[in-house]
């Protein structure tokens, strides 16, 4: 075997780990081969990887992501425009710390000093989209190749998502007091301590508010692993129906929940037969748009824009849905 | 002394005025706490992420959760 793909399984997939809570299981005299002991042998081993993984990520990528605060991103938008501009909007996107609670804000000051409202979107598309960590906890729960072609069009939705805003010239449907709100710019100079310290409260802040999704994502992916018989879930989401994509869309709509607590769904999802675009689009529908973040978002957008933004972004996942599924075979 | 608390109301804009609460009465200072969870308000300090600590109509600090000896350094 390779040493990448020794890397990949030992410490992405954590094979030791599954062995090791296989023996474990083993020794309390369950059998993980049965119905009970395999979930049981899920459960501990999905719970312990996905918060091994997510302390190690978080604290990684806040590291990093203390190099990129809100002002300086906006700082380096301002003034550009056009296609580049909002592709460099959706990068931006994925590396600058964000919290749903401060998309407004950050609406707000990004509108605010100018930004053309196409990579506005195409920022606020890809933020909670295409986060690094979600693109690792893809990487090992599938593969590569599908961690990097979500990454990619997953951009791409944002980018176009943001481009069409941009050219359907909506600018006059943002709240009138956006624009009228004074525009500083101020930035701290962050020290080595300061951003060990920023990236240890983001892991603390972020475990805190994810582990009872996790918990729940886990215990629903356990509970479709081991019981939920293939053909019931076929029947629903199989790859030969063509209404697959478009309910995993819908019922990823109301559901708020974070990326680390889907993955577990998809996962089991997955290996019920159910195909990857339909996966792919309902990860997508719950991270990108949740009900209570729309909710935000209309009391600084009007109506219009806000359907614009909905439908841009739902035709997106359904697209991307639509796609994997055809060019599955090429994945798995 | 009014301290203002900026955010949308979630769990950190809580902790934020509890600490800033305790930051004030250690520092044996009268101090009103005033929550602002007006959009249009917070973005009127400038402030990108939440929540953030308003001191006097002075931004002291944004997007983080200061401890209450923090905040006491500031004030």
């Amino acid at each position: 075997m390779s040493i990448f793909g020794w890397m990949n399984d030992q410490l992405l997939r954590m094979q030791w780990l599954s062995d090791l809570v296989t023996s474990g299981v083993q020794a309390l005299g369950i059998n993980p081969a049965t119905r009970l002991g395999g979930s049981v042998q899920f459960f501990v081993y999905d719970v312990i990887k996905i918060f091994i993984l997510l302390s190690v990520l978080i604290f990684a990528i806040s590291y990093v992501q203390s190099y990129f605060p809100p002002e300086r991103t906006r700082r380096f938008l301002g003034g550009r425009s056009g296609i580049g501009a909002n592709i460099l909007g959706a990068l931006l996107g994925t590396i600058t710390p964000f919290c749903s609670c401060s998309s407004i804000p950050l609406f707000i000051g990004f509108t605010a000093a100018g930004l053309p409202l196409g990579v506005t979107f195409a920022f606020l598309i890809s933020s909670p989209l295409v986060d690094m960590a979600s693109v690792i906890l893809l990487a090992s729960i599938f593969s590569w190749p599908i961690a990097l072609a979500y990454v990619g069009v997953g951009l791409l939705v944002a980018v176009i998502g943001g481009t069409l805003i941009g050219k359907l010239g909506m600018e006059d449907q943002v709240e009138s007091f956006v624009r009228t709100v004074p525009v500083s710019d101020t930035e701290e100079a962050l020290t080595r301590a300061d951003r060990l310290a920023f990236a240890r409260d983001q892991l603390l802040d972020i475990v805190k508010k994810v582990w009872p999704y996790v918990l729940i994502g886990v215990g629903i992916g356990a509970a479709i692993h081991n019981w939920v018989p293939a053909e019931t879930i076929s029947a629903l989401l199989g790859q030969d129906k063509w209404w697959a994509v478009p309910v995993a869309t819908l019922m990823g709509i109301p559901m708020y929940a974070d990326i680390f607590g889907t993955l577990p769904i998809a996962e089991a999802l997955v290996g019920k037969g159910v195909g990857l675009g339909t996966v792919l689009a309902f990860m997508m529908a719950v991270t990108a748009l949740s009900l209570p973040s729309l909710i935000m978002l209309k009391r600084v957008v009007k109506m219009p824009l806000l359907v614009v933004f909905t439908g841009v972004v739902t035709i997106g996942i359904l697209t991307i849905g639509f796609t994997f599924n055809a060019i599955t075979h090429l994945f798995i | 002394m009014i301290i203002k608390i900026l955010g949308s109301g979630c769990k950190k804009c809580v902790t934020l005025a509890d600490n800033a609460k305790a930051a004030a009465e250690a520092a044996g200072k009268t101090a009103e706490i005033v929550k602002i969870t007006d959009f249009a308000e917070i973005a009127g300090y400038g402030v990108m992420s939440t929540p953030a600590l308003v001191v006097d109509e002075k931004l002291l600090s944004s997007g983080k959760v200061l401890s209450a000896v923090e905040i006491g350094r500031l004030l």
